[in-house]
């Protein structure tokens, strides 16, 4: 532990440097935009009345604190450990993705900006971000793969109900990667007028900070719950990882416990070893992609490989730059879920427990399964239930084979 | 003094900026696109920059996004854009690299800068690369004789335009707007003034590219720079011909236009 404290010393929070990730490797044209960002951002952090509007949203809003909810029939299939829920899936919008918006998009106004624009993979950050710039009246273009509008149909229907545009991106690998390149481009135009509501903890500094912070809350509220409840940390933390914003959020908080194990569950698609897969931190190498170095799916050409996973919102092929390090300084583990495994966990914990968790959640599920097994009875374990699955009804009705008859 | 500036100096002495062409490498074919950009400089172009294919090219619009994936369709690699950097260096004239940073990054900072010195390529341009994380870059290209050119914008603060004209050896490449690549109707008018900026900084030629289509917007654009740079207009009058032979007299056409109008009188 004495070594990952002073690898903590190589965190530079004012250059977004993990070690040797993260940074910025954007057109000069973005860097005044990042340095705004982070200049509001950080007179933002020091501000009282920010933190109340942010604190009363998350609160009247979102609803927060999100409850920590045992799991005491799913804990049977989990080697009989303890295992606690929290319960991302029941904030307004039905993922953790709102808490990062909410702060982000107060951001927004204070820079005098009138028009966001974000990615979504899922659909669950698209959504989240309509849903605030209604609130706060501004004006939203979502980006999302066209693949994705496809197998997220529903979450495109809500998103123009809250009054956003939706641009279907028919480039390259058509998900969340080109659509992160649409909206890049977009901002790159309009950067004066648009701020760029980055949803995961990717992309340059200071969005993995910004992101991470925002999220944070989930940690910081899990560990007092846990406290209360069990009057003592977990045995383990763990959480999905696509680009890793409900994974981060619950971590940081528990970095410094050095006896609070940190397990994030990737996507391995139909498997790591068929190259089919978003497993980046497992399956990847140190590369650039989105402006942040870290963990990327390339080939040795620096090309970015199509990623895959039943999953939209982990469909993605690379990973924020934080996890990098996390992985790199042994901090953190983090271990290859394939769609077949987090399907079954995707029944599993819509049976024992009565909640349909996301598929991207279900990664995380899955992990658990395993990790419960490997840590006994004794373990007392906190998910992430990042977000609920009604969005991917359809998809497990056809993977599991279900129709109205049956 | 480097083959770069040699040929702003030139220009310079004959009244005129110097005219850049881009296109990527492996487009329309590798063969083909050694064949165009030696024509090109045959005909009026002073020097090129050949870009390097990318799969997530985010700063460039649908033209040069379809050329790209033409090229990464005829698996144009680097090591393929080597071998046409030295089949192009053989004209003589200033041939440079264009590409963002994670090919460099993937292939090996030190093997890049060595390697296009050994094809004979002069400079390399790096859009996505601010000098900030540039120190392993800045040594490697120092230590191969390879030019450094980075980009500002319009949006650019002047301690911004004081550290990358600090850092840049080759020539100042000035966005002309704020934006993606691809064929404007007129030259935005921050063009004229972001040059003036830059000037403060840096005696190194300036050059101005994005949206710059036809030879009247080149001649007005030459008017206050030192180069013009024009890319995605030869990209697409390329895609728009049906065969190499085509595109060869469609692209020399082109340039001798586009050498017209980078005359300053």
């Amino acid at each position: 532990m004495t070594t990952f404290l002073q690898d903590l010393k190589k965190i530079d929070e004012e250059t977004g440097h993990f070690g040797q990730f993260g940074g910025r490797f954007v057109p000069e044209a973005l860097i005044s935009a990042l340095d705004q960002l982070e200049d509001e951002y950080l007179k933002a952090a020091a501000d009282p009345k920010f933190n109340e509007d942010f604190q009363n949203l998350l609160k009247d809003y979102v609803g927060r604190p999100s409850p920590l909810t045992e799991a005491k029939n799913f804990s049977k299939h989990a080697g009989g450990a303890r295992v606690f829920l929290k319960r991302e899936d029941l904030n307004h919008t039905g993922s953790h993705k709102i808490n990062n918006v909410i702060g982000q998009a107060l951001l927004t106004v204070r820079m005098g900006k009138k028009r966001i624009i974000a990615e979504t993979g899922a659909g669950q950050h698209g959504v989240a971000t309509a849903t605030a710039a209604a609130l706060f009246g501004l004006e939203c273009v979502i980006y999302m793969g066209e693949e994705d509008t496809v197998r997220q149909s529903l979450n495109v229907a809500r998103m123009k109900l809250l009054g956003a545009t939706v641009v279907p991106v028919t480039t390259g690998t058509k998900t969340l990667k080109d659509a992160i390149n649409e909206a890049m481009r977009d901002w790159v135009t309009n950067v004066e007028s648009t701020h760029y509501l980055l949803g995961t903890v990717a992309g340059p500094h200071p969005f993995p900070t910004i992101g991470r912070n925002f999220h944070s809350i989930m940690g910081v509220e899990a560990r007092q719950q846990i406290l209360e409840k069990t009057g003592k940390l977990p045995t383990a933390v763990t959480a999905c990882v696509g680009g890793g914003s409900n994974a981060i959020g619950l971590f940081h908080p528990f970095i410094l416990d050095k006896d609070v194990q940190l397990h994030g569950y990737e996507a391995a698609g139909d498997g790591i070893e068929t190259g089919r897969h978003a497993a980046t931190l497992s399956g990847g190498t140190i590369g650039i992609l989105h402006g942040t170095r870290s963990y990327v799916l390339q080939d040795e050409n620096g090309q970015t490989l199509p990623s895959h996973s039943i999953s939209a919102g982990l469909d993605y092929p690379g990973v924020g730059p934080e996890h990098a390090w996390l992985k790199d300084t042994g901090r953190a583990f983090y271990h290859p879920i394939t769609d077949t495994e987090a399907m079954d966990a995707f029944s599993l914990l819509s049976r024992t427990e009565g909640i349909i968790p996301a598929i991207e959640t279900a990664h995380a599920i899955a992990g658990t399964v395993k990790l419960g097994k490997e840590l006994g009875k004794d373990a007392v374990i906190i998910i992430n239930c990042s977000g609920r699955g009604d969005k991917d009804v359809e998809t497990a009705a056809k993977w599991f084979k279900i129709t109205s008859n049956s | 003094m480097s083959l770069i500036h040699e040929a702003f100096s030139k220009a310079k002495s004959e009244n005129r900026a110097a005219l850049i062409a881009y296109l990527p490498a492996g487009f329309p074919t590798i063969e083909g696109s050694i064949k165009i950009m030696q024509e090109m400089l045959n005909n009026g172009v002073d020097l090129v920059e050949i870009g390097v294919p990318y799969s997530d090219p985010l700063m460039d619009g649908p033209i040069i996004q379809q050329a790209v994936d033409i090229a990464l369709h005829n698996k144009t690699g680097i090591k393929e854009v080597m071998q046409i950097v030295k089949e192009v260096s053989q004209t003589g004239k200033p041939v440079l690299t264009m590409s963002y940073w994670s090919p460099i990054e993937k292939w090996g900072v030190e093997k890049y800068a060595q390697q296009m010195n050994q094809s004979g390529g002069v400079g390399v341009i790096t859009p996505d690369l601010p000098p900030d994380e540039s120190d392993l870059w800045i040594t490697a290209t120092d230590q191969n004789k390879i030019d450094r050119v980075f980009v500002v914008a319009p949006s650019s603060s002047e301690e911004r335009l004081k550290l990358v004209t600090n850092n840049v050896t080759g020539f100042v490449y000035a966005a002309s707007l704020m934006g993606v690549t691809g064929t404007r109707t007129e030259v935005s008018s921050r063009a004229e003034e972001l040059v003036k900026r830059i000037r403060v900084h840096t005696q190194l030629p300036v050059a101005v590219g994005l949206g710059v289509s036809s030879s009247e917007q080149a001649h007005e654009v030459a008017k206050f720079a030192d180069g013009v740079i024009v890319g995605s207009a030869f990209v697409k009058a390329i895609l728009e011909q049906p065969d190499l032979s085509k595109a060869v007299v469609a692209v020399v056409q082109l340039s001798k236009d586009f050498a017209r109008g980078v005359r300053k009188d």
